[in-house]
């Protein structure tokens, strides 16, 4: 065997333990991000879940206008974290419209008193059937829906202060 | 008071993040039909929990795993083949939910390097073999 051949095998290993080691201190992505991103809606249409606000059906998109579309719950302990960011994003004019996951009128009713009501409509998803439909994988989760009823960009989990101005910013540039 | 402390860590109930809502209908309840039953059994077994990660939807005591079922056996009973309903989901959430990989640019290396590393394990013991027989 020729004598720089030796080294082979060596080398092969130092590389193998080198791509190892770059994969363990790369940051891993564990969010699920929807696949439907850049691509319409779905179609759907949800009844209503409170009294006085209307459900949430695709039609209520693509009117022109750039929505969000926000996944939450009752029972969402983040989602409460959230409220507050949702409402300054409706002082800011932003309409936001909501699915709200496996649960019951009362329940919302007592969550929109409690933390805020910054939607314009909630449907109603007993069997989280649209949230599936979204390729969404909690809550909450946000959608940025431009004027034609197509999905711009995906926010999973609570909207912190520092990330209203750069939603205000999407909704802007999604008309 | 440490004591006591430990008595309330005993019968603290511990929160789930989970509503408090019952179980889709399919979820836990499977289909009349056998044959369609064993089609979604089998598809379920595929499906990657989204919420979970590392199990499959028949495994997963989550409620969106319920949700997915109940999803994959009302479309089943609908008479809508497996493959669909898979095809459904990856357009949702991408071949991420699928623990069935297609044969694509990303997953080609997993398919072709077993055949790659036997192809070299054959070639070098072909290698040693010769050498062997030709040193008596």
């Amino acid at each position: 065997m020729k004598r720089p051949l030796i080294w082979v095998p060596f080398l092969g290993a130092i590389a193998l333990f080198a791509v190892i080691a770059w994969g363990l201190y790369q940051p891993a992505d564990r969010v699920v991000h929807s696949a439907l991103v850049g691509q319409k809606l779905p179609a759907f249409d949800l009844p209503p879940i409170v009294p006085g606000k209307p459900g949430l059906a695709t039609l209520t998109f693509a009117t022109g206008k750039p929505r969000l579309l926000n996944v939450f719950a009752s029972w969402c302990i983040p989602c409460i974290a959230e409220a507050p960011q949702l409402l300054k994003l409706k002082e800011a004019g932003v309409e936001i419209d909501a699915v709200a996951v496996r649960d019951t009128p009362e329940a919302i009713a007592d969550f929109l008193a409690r933390n805020g009501d910054p939607y314009a409509s909630i449907g109603d998803d007993k069997a989280s059937a649209v949230q599936l439909a979204l390729g969404s994988a909690g809550v909450p989760e946000t959608f940025v829906i431009d004027g034609e009823g197509r999905i711009v960009k995906q926010h999973v989990g609570d909207i912190r202060a520092d990330e209203v101005a750069g939603l205000i910013a999407a909704v802007r540039n999604a008309r | 008071m440490r004591w006591f402390a430990l008595v309330l860590l005993a019968l603290a109930a511990p929160a789930f993040a989970d509503s408090n809502q019952p179980p889709a209908p399919l979820a836990n309840v499977q289909l009349k039909d056998p044959a369609k039953e064993a089609q979604a059994q089998t598809l379920m077994l595929t499906l990657r929990c989204v919420v979970c990660q590392g199990q499959s939807i028949a495994d997963s005591n989550a409620e969106m795993a319920g949700d997915m079922r109940s999803l994959v056996r009302t479309r089943i009973a609908a008479g809508e083949s497996p493959q669909a309903i898979r095809d459904w989901l990856i357009v949702r959430y991408g071949d991420y939910v699928s623990y069935d990989p297609p044969f694509s640019a990303t997953t080609a290396p997993l398919w072709i390097a077993p055949l790659a590393l036997l192809a070299l394990g054959a070639w070098l013991a072909r290698a040693s073999f010769k050498r062997r027989r030709r040193t008596p």
